[in-house]
């Protein structure tokens, strides 16, 4: 089993996650997130007095998935959150130790 | 007594009441999201607190018998003889309590401006002394000798129909002398302080301009012409300044911003306050033009000077406040109001030394007593709280909450 990681555009994530689903993933998580990469940040401009913003709103999904799975999710995320402009994202693969579901107890590839 | 001229003032202290509140909205949304609670305070904790200076005090020394043409006597503390019937010397088809309780609100709001100047690093306790220490020595004598019988500037003919020197100049100049005395917040000139909820600001800034109404309309002190007038005049200059800020910031920084939008209507409302019931649309019109440029150019003071004015009092009330005393000196005309006087326009230039004159002495009087007053509360408790906690935020750190969870 595998986390993958995703930072992406915020206005990709439906395009991104309906093709996760396209892929039988079950579930996944988001979070609102702020940083910088290459894209750096913006100005903001208050009463005349000028802000340089270092830190961009982005969109960051974690999901787990099967091993043999990996490939696709990748495939599908690279896709959908691409808009070849600078600042469309990263993609982070971590291994999984165990994955369990709490309601039912059931543990490994059965609980994702 | 005159039963429309009773239910207009009435209406019209009730829409000026709003305006504190409002200013809450407008302030709280520009400081950072951990002091938005303790902005929001000051200004509500201000309606409650001068309201009781007020009556007991307050009224009695701004418009109580004159002495010597600088204070009212104590004779109405606690409103004793401010009753149902008329003054004879104020207001005289409305109750005198009608008039008394719609020049609290304008008590209240007055302190109030200043919170901006010294948002996000004052100790509460020193923030309430100083309050009602300035409510009391500065805001009560300024209104005597403006709109008190026998107060000296009202007398030699100083025109301020609904407070740009009492209200707007005195908050503003005030707040020059608290960002002084105070000092920068931590971080300044390397921490962004980015306002938090613009939206909010936006509301407050509305629910400014709608009190308003009351303030400058309601200063005619009737149901009348000349409140439908000044009702005119607000708006249009409001609406005047607005759109000046707009373009004059677009050109200055590439691009329009709500927050300019906002801020150009409340530049507007404060430069037209005293000429509001003095001059003509046209008049208003150039009044309001002039101070979203005028207040523009302000708030990018602070930034070239080096003060901290948190939410830009100085450049908005200071200033905004100033040009329309001294416009009013330039646009006043009798024909408007025949119980004003002509400006320079209309000529009489003698108006604009007289507006000037009570421009200067209310910035002299304001300023030094503010630092007094500043100098004292400081020896008696400390204005500023500790760095650590300033970094903390007001909300944790003076009132146990914080605005918003998760």
């Amino acid at each position: 089993m595998k986390k993958i990681e995703a930072v992406i555009k915020p206005f990709k994530l439906d395009d991104v996650k309906d093709g996760l689903s396209g892929l039988g993933v079950q579930g996944l998580t988001v979070s609102e997130v702020k940083g910088f990469g290459r894209q750096r940040g913006h100005r903001e401009i208050y009463r005349g007095a000028e802000y340089q913003v270092d830190f961009v709103s982005k969109i960051k999904i974690e999901v787990v998935v099967a091993s043999d799975l990996v490939p696709d999710a990748v495939e599908v995320i690279k896709e959908k959150a691409w808009t070849g402009q600078i600042g469309d994202g990263k993609i982070f693969i971590f291994p999984v130790e165990e994955v369990i579901r709490i309601r039912t107890g059931e543990i490994g590839e059965e609980a994702i | 007594m005159n039963a429309a001229d009773t239910g207009f003032i009435l209406i019209s202290a009730a829409l000026v009441m709003l305006m504190t509140p409002g200013l809450a909205l407008f302030y709280g949304g520009m400081v950072r999201r951990k002091n938005v609670l303790g902005t929001l305070m000051q200004s509500f904790i201000v309606l409650a607190v001068v309201t009781l200076e007020w009556v007991l005090w307050g009224y009695s020394m701004a418009f109580g018998p004159d002495h010597g043409g600088v204070i009212g006597g104590l004779d109405w503390f606690g409103l004793t003889g401010v009753g149902m019937e008329p003054s004879p010397d104020y207001a005289s088809t409305i109750p005198h309590q009608a008039f008394m309780i719609f020049q609290c609100m304008f008590a209240v709001i007055t302190p109030a401006l200043i919170t901006g100047a010294f948002a996000e690093r004052v100790k509460f306790s020193a923030f309430l002394l100083f309050t009602l220490a300035w409510a009391t020595l500065v805001y009560n004598p300024l209104c005597h000798w403006v709109w008190g019988v026998g107060g000296w500037m009202g007398g030699m003919g100083a025109l301020d129909f609904a407070g740009g020197t009492v209200v707007h100049i005195s908050s503003g100049i005030s707040a020059l002398a608290a960002a002084l005395f105070i000092g920068r917040r931590v971080g300044w000139g390397s921490t962004a302080f980015i306002p938090h909820n613009l939206p909010m600001t936006v509301t407050g800034a509305a629910i400014l301009w709608f009190g308003w109404f009351g303030f400058n309309a309601g200063s005619a002190l009737a149901c009348n012409g000349l409140a439908a007038g000044a009702f005119v005049v607000t708006h249009a200059a409001s609406a005047a300044a607005a759109v000046s800020w707009m373009v004059v910031e677009w050109f200055h920084r590439g691009k329009p911003t709500t927050l300019g939008v906002a801020t150009g209507a409340v530049a507007g409302l404060v430069a037209i306050t005293p000429a509001s019931g003095f001059v003509g649309t046209v008049p208003a019109l150039v009044i309001g033009l002039c101070a979203g440029g005028i207040c523009y150019g302000g708030v990018l003071l602070k930034t070239a000077l080096g003060y901290d004015d948190s939410l830009d009092v100085v450049g908005v009330h200071g200033l905004g406040g100033t040009w329309g005393a001294l416009a009013t000196g330039l646009f006043a005309s009798t024909a408007v109001n025949p119980d004003g006087a002509d400006g320079l326009f209309f000529g009489n230039p003698g108006q604009l030394w007289i507006q000037f004159v009570s421009v200067a002495a209310t910035m002299a009087f304001a300023f030094v007593m503010t630092l007094l007053i500043l100098k004292a509360v400081d020896l008696l408790v400390g204005v500023r709280v500790p760095r650590e906690d300033e970094e903390k935020g007001m909300d944790l750190v003076l009132h146990n909450e914080t605005g918003y969870t998760l």
